[in-house]
């Protein structure tokens, strides 16, 4: 009886993973509204709860993908994938406003390149810090200071060490867990409530994943303008830093 | 309904081929910018449809549902997260991870410049260089 259950969860799970989410988001909203009395988001508190879901995931099967590695799960994977999350964030461009994208557009790049440079010389001096000496693993941990695809894209591209590669995965993984749950709560001190802030946030930071989610804690309605610079980032890193950004590192190193 | 999703669709692709195009120019093999090319377009798109009055409510639900459908994809994504492994991967990579958010988070006002609200530079820098610190 209980496989047959399980059978059925496994073999719908895009369906089961709806469940899942929606189960999630009443106890995410029940906790915010009981215990916090709505002070914290609902969606704050659901986004921190699929990262402890994601991590007792991790702690079960030992793999790389969070809860979705749990067989009756997989379908959390699907729906929170690259595919669907694309997605969705083109469709909260409905509603944006395209004036304000535009006004805001030249911050907006500006904050891109600004957001990219800064990222790698915190990694790279870190790298320094930390005891690496050779220009491919300073420039390969910068990366991953940017986004968890950059390190790996750069770190493959120069030839790095699957160590150094791993650290940079980590060291992505880590700036966009704590921009997704951070946001909401230091939104207020930088001033994080209107398009054009929302939109240089984007750019400095990068992590389409961490901006996506924080902002939507925060204020959805900030979502699309986030979103919109946030998604150039991990390409524009990809290009600079295995090219112009190792290029100077070597030059330093 | 099904109208609606599907501009959304064909924006969605046709912002992804030109993400695709741009990285194989650029020479990097990942899709640069294609999403916000398709958020650019479908504001674009919807915004001429509404004005030549050649959209339709149910289609306009179409969009509006995978709008709100946001943020259950984002909670999913929360849960696929190698959170483990952005909390095993030692101290180098949780260091400049944390310092690497703080800063930037210090630069947010700097660039996002003046706003309507009285902003406390002294007051986020303390607590920004506490978090680093940590």
């Amino acid at each position: 009886m209980l496989d047959m259950i399980k059978g059925v969860f496994v073999d719908n799970g895009f369906i089961t993973s709806f469940l899942v989410v929606g189960l999630t988001m009443w106890l995410a909203y029940f906790i915010s509204n009981k215990f916090t009395k709505g002070m914290i988001h609902g969606s704050a508190i659901a986004i921190l709860l699929g990262l402890v879901l994601a991590y007792l995931g991790g702690v079960v099967t030992g793999g790389t993908k969070g809860i979705s590695d749990v067989s009756f799960l997989a379908g959390m994977g699907f729906l929170g994938g690259s595919m669907l999350r694309d997605f969705a964030i083109v469709a909260t461009s409905f509603g944006a406003n395209f004036d304000e994208i535009k006004k805001a557009g030249f911050r907006g790049v500006i904050s891109l390149f600004l957001g990219v440079i800064l990222s790698f010389v915190i990694g790279a001096i870190f790298a320094v810090l930390f005891g690496y000496k050779d220009a491919v693993s300073i420039t390969t941990i910068g990366a991953g200071t940017a986004t968890y695809i950059v390190g790996p894209v750069t770190g493959a591209a120069l030839g790095a060490s699957s160590e150094v590669i791993a650290i940079s995965i980590a060291a992505g993984l880590v700036k966009s867990v704590l921009v997704m749950v951070g946001t909401p709560f230091i939104a207020k001190y930088i001033g994080l409530n209107n398009p054009k802030t929302a939109m240089v946030y984007g750019g400095l930071m990068g992590t389409t994943s961490g901006v996506a989610g924080g902002l939507a804690a925060t204020d959805p309605k900030l979502v699309p303008y986030g979103a919109v610079t946030a998604t150039f980032y991990t390409g524009l890193g990809c290009l600079l830093a295995p090219t112009l950004l190792y290029l100077i590192t070597n030059m330093i190193f | 309904m099904i109208y609606g999703v599907a501009i959304l669709a064909g924006c969605f692709l046709v912002g992804t081929v030109f993400g695709e195009l741009i990285g194989s120019l650029m020479g990097v093999d990942s899709n640069v910018g294609g999403v916000g090319i398709a958020m650019l377009l479908l504001i674009v798109v919807v915004d001429k449809l509404v004005k030549a009055g050649k959209i339709t409510k149910p289609s306009l639900d179409g969009l509006s549902f995978w709008n709100q459908m946001y943020i259950p994809v984002v909670i999913a994504m929360a849960a696929s997260q190698n959170v483990l492994g952005a909390l095993t991967g030692g101290p180098l990579a949780i260091v400049a991870g944390i310092a690497v958010v703080a800063i930037s988070w210090a630069c947010v006002p700097l660039l996002s410049g003046k706003q309507k609200e009285e902003e406390e530079p002294s007051f986020t820098t303390t607590v920004i260089r506490g978090e680093a610190d940590a």
